[in-house]
């Protein structure tokens, strides 16, 4: 694995080099109403490294994620990509970042080759030919080269997801963020994803943070891990950091037991 | 109080997203693809329905107003009634509800679902910003559309109440005196009075369905109250702007 402090994008249509960007989140508190979602987030992640959010449903990992591209204004403190905060609109100008959603959130109306040269075709980045060679290589990569006529509607989950990794990857970011790449997918598929992000990452050097609640992906592909629960985040180390933690939340987290004549279920309602 | 505060916080973001819109004028001629795809969406689909209803609001209004004025020995006037009608209230006012209820809806319901299955927020990401992609196309192809479909409906209107003037017994008006008629009294300033309130009405419906659609939250079901939303606020703002417009259009071309 290349080291964490790498410092360029090569970039993988052009193989010129891009600075890839580090992130840095700053007391990052975000409330919705009375309900308060992130309580005092702080962390680093260096340019060019892997950064596996993990933590139950519902604990905001998803939310923090919209933070990071600037999709939602935090309520407190900030968020730093490359030194400039993520909530100035200028930032998505100067920092080329890709958010591959939960869903795929492939645009519908379109083919899997319209959805993946749109971002190059609204910027006027390349002519309609290197347009169609920078897709087809992207499909290539991720091994999906035959959908390009498909709609999504067409494709199964996995291949949305890869679709919407391919998406991403011609955009050539400096900055790529994952919300639950794996979920609801099968192991397999799954282990696929998790060996494309690190791909990527090996590859071309993208600074990458991905948003799991998969211990697999987790422990295999991150260079650093952070554990959010309940808003909080109470670890932030490597995966060797936390397979050896001690902490009855992080082994119960990472390995919950299934305890049939105690179930958790009925202890909630009694 | 809370609902002062939601027609208030809608028409500041309707003017925002507008103002938006407006900015990025200078990106059109390359968006060429996008607004001749909304042309066809927006006139070519919407003309047999336009088509078919303005022919029996121009008949109904022959039929309604032949009987009337038969009795008072005025039927030759059936022309210029039909005519005036049409050209300066039905025409625009009938094919800017079936814009809302029609294009106004499908607007609200593509953008609404694009929002909450996160394509919006995709949109975003990428640096393209939707009232660049997804609303200037539709403003830009609503003002090229509206007053072709308005004409269209002030004609087939005119025809469809000649037709009923010439074939009901108890009217009975043969098509020259019931168009001379029409000419007679019509102008040019009152066909192009009813086109300016088209447009105004034609280019709000299309404003407010975007500004609905791209502000939808939560799951698929807001989807449909986004296009219900969408279709009761357009409908709204028609009969109240065209009393406002009618009022100064009067007053501009007495």
């Amino acid at each position: 694995m290349p080291s964490p402090s790498s410092s360029a994008t090569r970039n993988p249509f052009t193989e010129a080099e891009t600075p890839a960007v580090g992130v840095a989140l700053e007391h990052l508190v975000k409330d919705f109403g009375s309900h308060k979602v992130l309580k005092d987030v702080s962390f680093a992640v260096s340019p060019g490294e892997i950064f596996v959010l993990m933590g139950p449903s519902g604990s905001g990992k998803s939310v923090l994620l919209k933070q990071i591209v600037g999709l939602e204004a935090p309520t407190s403190g900030r968020v730093l990509v490359d030194g400039r905060d993520a909530i100035d609109p200028a930032t998505r100008e100067q920092v080329r970042m890709a958010l591959v959603f939960q869903s795929g959130a492939l645009f519908n109306s379109l083919s899997v080759y319209d959805n993946l040269a749109l971002y190059p075709r609204e910027h006027r980045v390349a002519s309609e030919a290197a347009i169609r060679e920078k897709v087809m290589r992207a499909l290539q990569i991720i091994s999906l080269e035959d959908t390009a006529d498909k709609f999504p509607s067409e494709l199964s989950g996995g291949m949305k997801k890869r679709v919407a990794i391919a998406r991403a990857l011609v955009m050539e970011p400096q900055l790529m963020l994952y919300d639950e790449p794996t979920s609801e997918l099968d192991p397999v598929t799954s282990a696929s994803i998790s060996e494309i992000i690190a791909t990527l990452r090996e590859e071309y050097h993208v600074t990458t943070i991905v948003v799991s609640h998969d211990r697999d992906l987790a422990l295999n592909i991150a260079d650093c891990i952070g554990l959010l629960i309940g808003g909080e985040l109470i670890f932030n180390g490597t995966p060797a950091e936390l397979r050896a933690s001690k902490d009855p939340v992080i082994t119960d987290f990472l390995n919950p037991k299934i305890d049939l004549k105690n179930p958790r279920f009925k202890k909630l309602a009694t | 109080m809370k609902q002062i505060t939601a027609i208030l916080v809608g028409f500041g973001s309707t003017i925002q997203l507008l103002v938006r819109a407006l900015s990025y004028t200078a990106t059109l001629p390359r968006q060429w693809a996008r607004f001749i795809e909304q042309c066809y969406l927006i006139g070519y689909t919407t003309l047999p329905i336009v088509a078919i209803l303005s022919f029996f609001i121009g008949s109904v209004l022959a039929l309604q107003a032949g009987y009337s004025m038969a009795d008072f020995g005025a039927k030759e006037f059936i022309g210029t009634l039909v005519g005036l009608s049409m050209a300066r209230e039905l025409g625009p006012v009938m094919v800017a509800i079936l814009v809302a209820g029609r294009v106004g809806s499908a607007i609200a319901a593509e953008l609404a679902s694009m929002k909450v299955y996160q394509e919006i927020d995709v949109l975003e990401t990428m640096n393209i910003p939707p009232a660049r992609m997804l609303v200037l196309p539709r403003l830009a192809a609503i003002l090229v559309m509206m007053p072709v479909l308005a004409i269209i409906a002030d004609l087939v209107g005119w025809y469809g109440g000649a037709i009923v003037a010439k074939y009901t017994h108890a009217i009975a008006i043969d098509p020259e005196t019931y168009f001379a008629a029409l000419r007679h009294f019509m102008k040019f300033k009152d066909v192009v009075n009813g086109l300016m309130k088209a447009e105004v009405f034609g280019f709000g419906v299309v404003l407010v369905s975007c500004n609905i659609g791209l502000n939808t939250s939560g799951g698929p079901r807001e989807v449909g109250a986004s296009v219900t939303k969408a279709v009761v606020v357009s409908l709204i703002l028609i009969l109240v702007a065209d009393y406002f417009i009618t009022d100064v259009l009067q007053q501009i071309f007495p």
